[in-house]
């Protein structure tokens, strides 16, 4: 039997954006078990729910992490209406869905572009983020900013945007759909990237389920499991939602999954801009947060829970926020064992980990 | 598919409950959505959310400050995450856990910051 | 003008930051902003950085990654604290688990404000610092003749 072998694996790696570390076991080229551990981006600034009112909460939460920041500033707004009872207008509602939407296509752009590099191929990476510029341009023409939007408010949205910019917004994308077929069809074809995605990394559906893994992760082993198609999230129930599942379970049916949701997202925007009604777009919210309130969204790499709870003043209680990343490190710890070394970098991409989301 | 509407759905339980509540999801195929500790005046309140086909039902174990809580991960291995992570962030001590980091999970400048402080 | 201060080459660290600032670099570097055409590099390598980019607030776990990746650049050298978490902490500053800016652990030579920072402002800073490089360069040639030593310009 080969000697074992343990090789660190981060904090600070060539295709990690941001800093994971593994221990990983190694027989020979295999890895028999991989150990995670975080807290290199550890803030703690849940905590600050005792510094800072219900509202300013808002903008903490949505700075956990630059990517899902707009699903993040929905997500504590909707546990804290949840638990103020709020009724939010449904232009609101709608506004929120399209952003949370675009959010999705820039962050899925943004993946495809760091598997490109993970991969190698760095004219790939290159072109899947001159694309993602044309989604950034909407969002800082819509919100003011182009990672953080701070858009989103207890009660509504800080402002409206308008039938027109919505309407070209639509037109903008349908624009890009050519651009952006271009660039995925190299995923799903070329054979080279075929090679070094297809059979690896196996998650068989019976361990995502038992693993509890989200988001395209769990979608790519062929589970139905995507929040936007309970009722409560936004106006998902009026799109004709249906996820996109893809059954083999490996780095490829991921990859696919998060296509086929850059497209489906294209498709869920053009649909709420044409059934968005007229009407405000916040109520104004008065008194102070009591009793407690935990709601789910979909945010681009899977579920995430938002937890309020409150005493009656203004300041929160708790805030807990439980991102998709914390819920898909059981199952890439599965995966990784029994994995050659060269393939971990592949791994560890295809679950698009965002540990500023899990460390907090 | 049908689709369904969240409800806000607490049982409040003891500790002496928990293993075989647990049991009873893991047996009706249920997966562990999250589980988080939130400090109240002195006591100490964790909430575990389970999920299944997006029903999604949570169980509150409201425990005083320095209660020991037997762990979940038997039947949901996946739990050593939040385990860890309240006993670094929070000072819980859980028993029989399958993956203890003993204390080396999440690295802090101040042990158990959110421990209720004396 | 020397040539360090033509092509830089710069390393990134990312410190307790929220990505926001991370992914702008990054964004510097693709076609949109494309830093590459001012021969500006991102490296991996402190030892081949002259400019590093620290964003996010620094905390316990990376001071001394931060401290280590500054001392192992080779003089002259400047620091760029990006955003407003590497400025002062921001919207952070007071969570327990963060130290404060990036001026806790090294001295900041360009302060680049913003949440997140917007490209066009992080090429401007890094601009700005390549003229605090220029300075500093002169200063150790200066140095080097009047103790002998002889620089190689």
């Amino acid at each position: 039997m080969a000697k074992k072998t343990i090789i660190p694996f981060g904090p600070q790696h060539p295709v990690l954006p941001e800093p994971i570390h593994l221990d990983l076991v190694i027989e020979d080229e295999t890895v028999v078990e991989a150990i995670p551990s975080i807290g290199f981006i550890h803030r703690g600034l849940e905590k600050l729910v005792e510094t800072r009112d219900y509202s300013q909460m808002v903008y903490v939460i949505e700075r956990i992490c630059g990517i899902c920041s707009f699903g993040h500033g929905w997500g504590a707004c909707s546990a804290i209406e949840g638990a103020m009872n709020v009724k939010v207008p449904e232009r609101a509602e709608y506004l929120r869905t399209i952003l949370h939407e675009l959010s999705r296509l820039h962050s899925h752009l943004l993946w495809l572009g760091l598997l490109a590099d993970a991969f190698g191929f760095e004219s790939l990476f290159n072109h899947c983020w001159r694309v993602r510029e044309t989604i950034l341009d909407i969002l800082e023409k819509t919100t003011g900013g182009r990672v953080i939007f701070s858009i989103c408010q207890v009660g509504g949205m800080r402002k409206d945007i308008d039938d027109e910019t919505l309407k070209e917004i639509v037109v903008t994308l349908n624009g890009i759909k050519k651009d952006i077929k271009s660039l995925t069809d190299v995923f799903i074809e070329d054979k080279s990237v075929k090679n070094r995605m297809c059979g690896v990394g196996v998650l068989t559906k019976a361990d995502a389920e038992e693993l509890g893994a989200v988001g395209p992760v769990a979608r790519g082993s062929g589970v139905p499991q995507d929040i936007r198609m309970t009722n409560g999230h936004g106006v998902y129930d009026k799109l004709d939602f249906e996820p996109v599942i893809e059954e083999a379970g490996d780095c490829y049916a991921r990859c696919k999954v998060r296509i086929g949701e850059v497209f489906q997202s294209i498709e869920l925007i053009e649909k709420a801009v044409a059934q968005i009604p007229e009407g405000p777009v916040s109520v104004k919210v008065t008194g102070n947060v009591e009793g407690e309130f935990i709601t789910r969204l979909e945010q681009p790499r899977g579920e995430a829970y938002y937890y309020a709870k409150g005493a009656g003043t203004k300041f929160l209680q708790r805030m807990r926020v439980r991102t998709p990343t914390n819920q898909n490190i059981p199952a890439l710890v599965k995966t990784l064992q029994g994995c050659d070394l060269a393939d971990v970098p592949m791994l560890v991409l295809t679950i698009d980990p965002c540990i500023s989301c899990t460390e907090r | 598919m049908e689709r369904v509407t969240n409800e806000q759905n607490f049982k409040v339980i003891n500790t002496s409950q928990l293993l075989t509540e647990a049991k009873n999801f893991k047996a009706e195929g249920y997966r562990l959505g999250q589980a988080c500790a939130t400090v109240v005046g002195d006591t100490i309140e964790i909430i575990y959310s389970f999920d299944k086909a997006h029903v999604l039902k949570n169980l509150k174990l409201v425990i005083s400050d320095g209660e020991e809580v037997e762990s979940i991960t038997g039947d949901f291995w996946s739990a050593f995450i939040y385990e860890n992570e309240m006993h670094d962030l929070f000072g819980i001590q859980f028993n029989h856990s399958a993956l203890d980091y003993q204390g080396k999970f999440f690295k802090v400048a101040e042990p158990t910051p959110w421990k209720p402080k004396k | 003008m020397s040539y360090i201060a033509k092509s830089p080459w710069v390393i990134h660290y990312d410190g307790s930051s929220c990505n926001g600032c991370d992914i702008e670099v990054l964004a510097c570097l693709t076609p949109m902003y494309d830093v590459e055409r001012f021969g500006i590099i991102n490296t991996g390598n402190p030892k081949h950085a002259d400019v590093f980019l620290l964003t996010g607030a620094v905390n316990e776990q990376n001071k001394d990654v931060i401290r280590q990746i500054y001392e192992q650049m080779p003089e002259p050298k400047v620091v760029v604290a990006v955003g407003i978490c590497a400025c002062s902490g921001g919207v952070f500053k007071d969570c327990y688990n963060i130290l404060g800016g990036s001026d806790t652990v090294v001295p900041v030579d360009v302060y680049v404000p913003g949440c997140a920072a917007r490209p066009e402002a992080i090429i401007d800073g890094v601009v700005k610092g390549l003229g605090v490089l220029q300075e500093k360069r002169d200063k150790m040639v200066k140095g080097a003749k009047e103790t002998g030593e002889g620089g190689n310009e």
